[in-house]
């Protein structure tokens, strides 16, 4: 027997952060944190108009200022003049007209921030103002000319599904409005560019989610080799989508080319709002056919996504919405016609729920009709309705994927509801905060249900993967892959991954940069199917080479070796060896890419197994509400949550609360106003976030049921906390006060006027 | 280009003598939001943060009041013996911002910006507070109502520097709240100040219009209505309310509408009548 | 009086010298790109994240908000400050090990907040650490962790007193 065994964090235990220690002590390097010797800064000019034509662009006077070394517009990208992720329709500076406000013009790079600031205010731009076209209806149809040569429609995509000639005995409708939320990571968009010395090639450190389609989309418009772009992570403070689509990558790589100095860029929150892609606002329409019991047999809906100026993720957004229009629950029949639309509004594209959201909004808004229609309650509807393995979706796809509906509703249901509001409360604690706006007496509390279904992974016949590659040498294992760690721990992961695969104890993550194959993005809930797929697959193949050396050592046929604990064992023998003695003074390296299950696209009447997996979650919302101030307390969230296999407690509990905290942002203050195309909030001050006040309890339930098509058993976690927890916030504060309200975020006025 | 740091009052109204287009700084809680914001490029700075005599503030027994140093960050005020003597005045200065802005800002920075969503403005309405200024001309001392004479503009003179605040200690009711969209650390969209004193109800309003507005005839009818201040119905503190609002005259911005305003603010007024009855 | 040709700075008990500064800089501008001291993070620039929050003076304030030529005669500590030894306090430790760090762009701020919080009140009440921790947004743990990071570092006090 061997000695006593060390504590190693495989597979299942609440592993900790390997970057937490740098992390409290403020000595992890965000991007923002970088610094080169004889650096540059940039800075971006942008359009202060939502729609307009650009007469002319003097840079003249801004490139006298002392200070300045460089400034770039159009007629200086030397390759592409646009990008994007789906169509390249974005442009890399507005050259003859912007599309929306705060679309770049021109960028500067000059020696201190503050000689920025001045050479942008020194660029004279004349405008010819354009009509604005900031309603999405009236992308729709001919009304308003288009915008872009693209057009103004991005995308449509119809789904007629069953018998849709099928009428309910029970009939609800509703009209749903979802605002434009903010990713709002706290690390802003920032990056590093070191041009080669022969001026060839650059390197970039910087904060984004996926590195490789970056480089891609950076290698056109620089028209460079994308060997010559080798993109480094650097530290990422935080994500949720909004760091899929390029920002300042090709402007701080451009200016570090053209100036031969090291350039950094970093947005200020303000620009950050201008400089990312944001949550669809949304428009849906539905209406529910029900059995007289109240079993759903048709949806119809309509549903308009709002994607701004350039289609970004618009296309896919869509189709996530469209496609989740029933819920997570049985639907035979449905008609639904869904467009993603091009206006002069803020560019719209990835954030976490991924369309899903504004889809969940609507569907959950109709099952508490429908309970109310039929006499029930929301988790008698939902239980009745719920999808079960096997179902087959209104895209004419089946669901292969675990799906314990019914139990994540019944396990919600069995938490126990918080204490009842105490007599004497304490006034902070009540809706209003820290105002004191309200005594025990005014507040009413309500009770509100969402249940949802999240595809995870990309759709549509994408060819998604990842790399990883696995380094064993004298018991210690390197992990190398390009996946973007932005907070959700797949550097806590991958490493416990390889512990639980090949035995080892010490085992750490390379630098993660373009120096192998892609990881795809973090996002879409894929990286620890994805990702932790490849790694799992490269320990793999490095474990085999190992059994067969140790094999070949000893004479015992490899196929009878396993891993136990730390050891190698001889299953049909007595020979043990601990992994680091096996693999001393040996290197082993294997790389493995791991591809998910192909999907297909979707046919003209939106059928077609366009999703590779789906994961589900119930959320049940208390809140207290003062209904004459229409001010809101979200007192508990109770959740079960549908995780697969879970492969550190620890991170899925955070991501669970940090994603109800998003959620509940979008249920109750989150928005980014827009007004004819101007943006009105782009400060913290304005654009509010939620603040541990505004914090409730969280009592979640993990529901482990392995997934058998993961590699790991496990899911995706990230975006179905946030999706249906706003439905339910919505659900409860219609509850507490009785009153309709059909948009999200609600604002006191929806309340209470 | 200087940043100016006088330990005195007197040095600090000799500077200002000297350079009048100078900006003055505090807590810097609103003034460094304009510089970072690239809205604001000062010239020059005095800093009033190192006049220890600016962080005073004593009783008068005589006349019943208190005077608060203008450089007092509103930690010392939200909390201890102040908010003993002055409650309206501590609630509204532990609504500013964060803990970490009440650690820098001070009343003499809402007074200085005088914006009408000032929290502590409508207390300073509502006590008739008197703002004390000082430059080498001499003191002066302005009743607030004269001090603030529109939205982020006051009568202070660019010589000067705002030294302190009094406020009548009252053993009668007094309260404040403020509505915004989140639990914590939010901009008022409506804010209000209810207080007796001298046996006379004082309502003063925030962010519903341009300045601190008194909601004259809402008092004067709360006055007339109520034989007891104590003991006002819930009848009568509606229709207090509802007086108040028709006072109000708020605008439609990103933080909220018109509507909301003006129904928000006849809410406070009711609940704020009734409050500690 | 003194005037800001140059002017030095009191940083976790060093003297720093500040040369050719503008003088809009804030603080917070002026220990990431002047002195070397990044682990005060910028997320807002107007004082409503937190993320930048240094003591002034013994006051956690935002240092976003400090203009820095203006704190020339103040005692200013940063989370570089808090251990200089390497190790971790017991709130940085137990932000580790109850999952209170995520991206960790909010984590020093915090860990100064919540520092700042437990040497004024040694037991804080559920709704007193919310409201000393208000000012301090983070966007992806939910705060739940921090709670519980809070929690977790209270206790073990009360045990070492006890």
């Amino acid at each position: 027997m061997s000695a006593v065994k060390t504590k190693r964090d495989v597979l299942g235990t609440s592993s900790l952060r390997p970057d937490g220690n740098a992390k409290v002590k403020g000595d992890f390097a965000f991007t923002s944190d970088l610094h080169a010797e004889n650096m540059l800064w940039g800075a971006t000019l942008r359009s202060p108009h939502p729609h307009a034509r650009i007469i002319s662009i003097d840079t003249s006077a801004a490139i006298k200022i002392a200070g300045v070394e460089c400034i770039i517009t159009s007629d200086d990208v030397p390759g592409q003049l646009t990008y994007g992720l789906i169509s390249s329709d974005q442009p890399v500076f507005a050259k003859d007209v912007v599309r929306y406000m705060g679309e770049p013009i021109a960028a500067v790079a000059a020696d201190h921030p503050e000689t920025c600031r001045r050479a942008l205010a020194a660029i004279t731009v004349e405008y010819e103002l354009l009509p604005v076209l900031f309603n999405a209806e009236d992308a729709i149809g001919d009304a308003f000319q288009a915008i872009h040569p693209d057009g103004n429609v991005i995308r449509r995509q119809q789904i007629i599904h069953g018998d849709t000639s099928v009428e309910g005995d029970v009939i609800v409708e509703g009209h749903y409005v979802i605002g434009m939320q903010d990713q709002a990571f706290l690390g802003t968009e920032s990056a590093m560019a070191l041009p080669d010395p022969d001026g060839q090639g650059v390197e970039v450190f910087v904060a984004t989610q996926w590195l490789h389609e970056d480089q891609k989309q950076m290698a056109a418009c620089l028209n460079l080799p994308p060997e010559k772009i080798r993109l480094v992570l650097g530290g990422v403070g935080g994500a949720f989508g909004a760091r899929e689509d390029i920002s300042l990558q090709v402007h701080t790589a451009l200016l570090a080319l053209r100036t031969s100095r090291p350039v950094k860029m970093q947005y200020g929150r303000e620009e950050s709002f201008f400089g990312h892609v944001h949550r669809h606002p949304a428009t849906v329409w539905m209406r529910h056919h029900a059995t007289a019991e109240g079993k759903i047999v048709k949806i119809e809906a309509r549903f308009v996504f709002d994607g701004g100026a350039y289609a970004s993720t618009s296309s896919a957004v869509l189709i996530n919405g469209v496609t989740h229009t029933q819920g997570p629950y049985k639907c035979p029949a449905a008609v639904v016609d869904g467009y993603s639309v091009r206006t002069n509004n803020p560019p719209c594209g990835a954030m976490r729920g991924f369309g899903v959201v504004q889809a969940c909004f609507a569907h959950e808004g109709q099952m508490d009709k429908l309970a109310a229609a039929i006499g029930t309650d929301p988790v008698t509807i939902r239980l009745l309705n719920a999808m079960e393995t096997g179902d087959t979706l209104i895209t004419g796809q089946p669901v292969e994927s675990v799906a314990p509906v019914a139990r994540l509703i019944r396990e919600t249901n069995e938490i126990p509801l918080p204490p009842a509001l105490s007599l004497d409360a304490n006034e902070l604690d009540l809706p209003g905060g820290s105002g004191i706006t309200a005594e025990r007496k005014h507040i009413k509390r309500g009770i509100g249900w969402g249940v949802s279904i999240k595809n995870i992974m990309y759709s549509e016949g994408f060819d998604d993967y990842s790399t990883a590659k696995c380094t064993l040498s004298d018991g210690k294992v390197v992990l190398k892959f390009a996946t973007s760690e932005v907070g959700q721990g797949f550097v806590t992961l991958a490493p416990q991954i390889a512990r639980s695969v090949l035995g080892v104890t010490d085992a750490i993550c390379d630098t993660i940069d373009t120096q192998i194959g892609s990881a795809g993005s973090t996002s879409a809930s894929r990286q620890t199917w994805m990702s932790g797929g490849a790694v799992d697959g490269a320990c793999r193949l490095v474990r085999e080479r190992l059994f067969e050396h140790i094999g070949a050592q000893n004479n015992i046929d490899p196929i009878r070796f396993a891993i136990e604990d730390d050891e190698i064992v001889d299953t049909a023998g007595t020979f043990r060896i601990s992994v680091i003695e096996a693999s001393q003074g040996i290197t082993i390296s294997e790389t493995f890419e791991h591809h998910h299950r192909a999907t297909e696209d979707l046919d003209e009447n939106g059928q077609g197994n366009c999703h590779v997996a789906f994961a589900f979650v119930a959320h049940r919302a208390v809140v207290d509400v003062d209904p004459e101030l229409g001010l809101v307390k979200v007192v508990q969230i109770a959740t079960a949550q549908d995780v697969g296999q879970v492969l550190n407690p620890l991170s899925v509990l955070g991501q669970i609360e940090g994603g109800i905290a998003q959620g509940l942002g979008l249920a109750v203050m989150e928005e980014i106003i827009v007004q004819e195309g101007r943006v009105r909030n782009p400060s913290f001050t304005d654009y509010l976030l939620p603040t541990a006040l505004d914090a409730p309890v969280v009592v979640a339930r993990m529901i482990e049921e392995y997934e058998p098509q993961a590699p790991l058993g496990a899911k995706g976690v990230g975006e179905p906390p946030c999706i249906s927890v706003t439905p339910a916030i919505v659900a409860a504060i219609r509850d507490a006060i009785g009153k309709d309200i059909d948009r999200c975020p609600v604002r006191p006025q929806d309340i209470c006027l | 280009m200087s940043v100016l740091i006088p330990h005195s009052i007197l040095e600090a109204s000799e500077i200002l003598a000297q350079h009048p287009a100078a900006t003055i700084l505090n807590g810097g809680t609103d003034l460094m939001v304009e510089v970072n914001f690239n809205h604001r490029r000062p010239d020059s700075i005095v800093l009033l943060r190192n006049i220890a005599e600016l962080r005073d503030w004593s009783t008068d027994a005589a006349s019943g009041t208190i005077t608060i140093g203008a450089g007092l960050p509103y930690a010392a005020i939200e909390k201890g013996e102040i908010a003993r003597l002055v409650p309206a005045l501590a609630q509204a200065a532990r609504t500013v911002g964060s803990p970490q802005i009440r650690a820098a800002g001070t009343m003499g920075g809402n007074l200085g910006t005088c914006s009408p969503a000032g929290d502590t403005l409508p207390v300073l309405s509502a006590l008739e507070a008197i703002v004390h200024l000082q430059s080498i001309e001499g003191a002066r001392s302005v009743p607030f109502a004269d001090f603030m004479v529109g939205p982020k503009r006051n009568s202070r003179q660019p010589n000067e520097v705002i030294t302190a605040v009094t406020l009548p200690i009252t053993e009668q009711r007094q309260g404040y709240s403020k509505v915004g969209v989140r639990n914590a650390m939010v901009i008022s969209v409506a804010s209000a100040c209810f207080a007796i004193v001298n046996d006379t109800p004082r309502f003063a309003m925030g962010s519903v219009g341009p300045t601190i507005l008194r909601a004259r005839e809402a008092e004067a009818y709360l006055a007339s209505a109520a034989s007891n201040l104590n003991d006002i119905t819930e009848e009568i503190a509606h229709e207090f309310g509802r007086i108040a609002a028709s006072e109000s005259r708020p605008i439609d911005d990103h933080r909220s509408t018109a509507t909301y305003r003006k129904h928000a603010i006849g809410v406070l007024a009711t609940r704020l009548a009734l409050k500690g009855i | 009086m003194s005037s800001n040709e140059f002017y030095t700075l009191k940083v976790n008990g060093a003297e720093h010298q500040v040369s050719d500064a503008w003088i809009g800089e804030s603080l917070l501008y002026v220990l990431r790109e002047r002195l070397g001291l990044p682990g005060s993070k910028g997320a807002c620039e107007q004082g409503e994240c937190g993320s930048c929050t240094v003591y002034v003076d013994g006051a956690a304030v935002c240092s976003c908000l400090v203009m820095a030529a203006s704190a020339v005669e103040s005692e200013i500590a940063t989370v570089e400050g808090l251990n200089t030894d390497g190790s971790l306090t017991d709130v940085q430790e137990a932000f580790v090990t109850e999952g209170a760090v995520q991206c960790g762009f909010c984590t020093p701020g915090l860990v100064m907040a919540v520092h700042h919080l437990l040497d004024e009140n040694d037991s804080p009440s559920e709704l007193e650490v919310k409201e000393a921790l208000s000012g301090n947004i983070c966007r992806c743990t939910g705060y739940g962790r921090i709670f519980a990071a809070v929690d977790k570092v209270v206790a073990v006090r009360k045990g070492a007193h006890q």
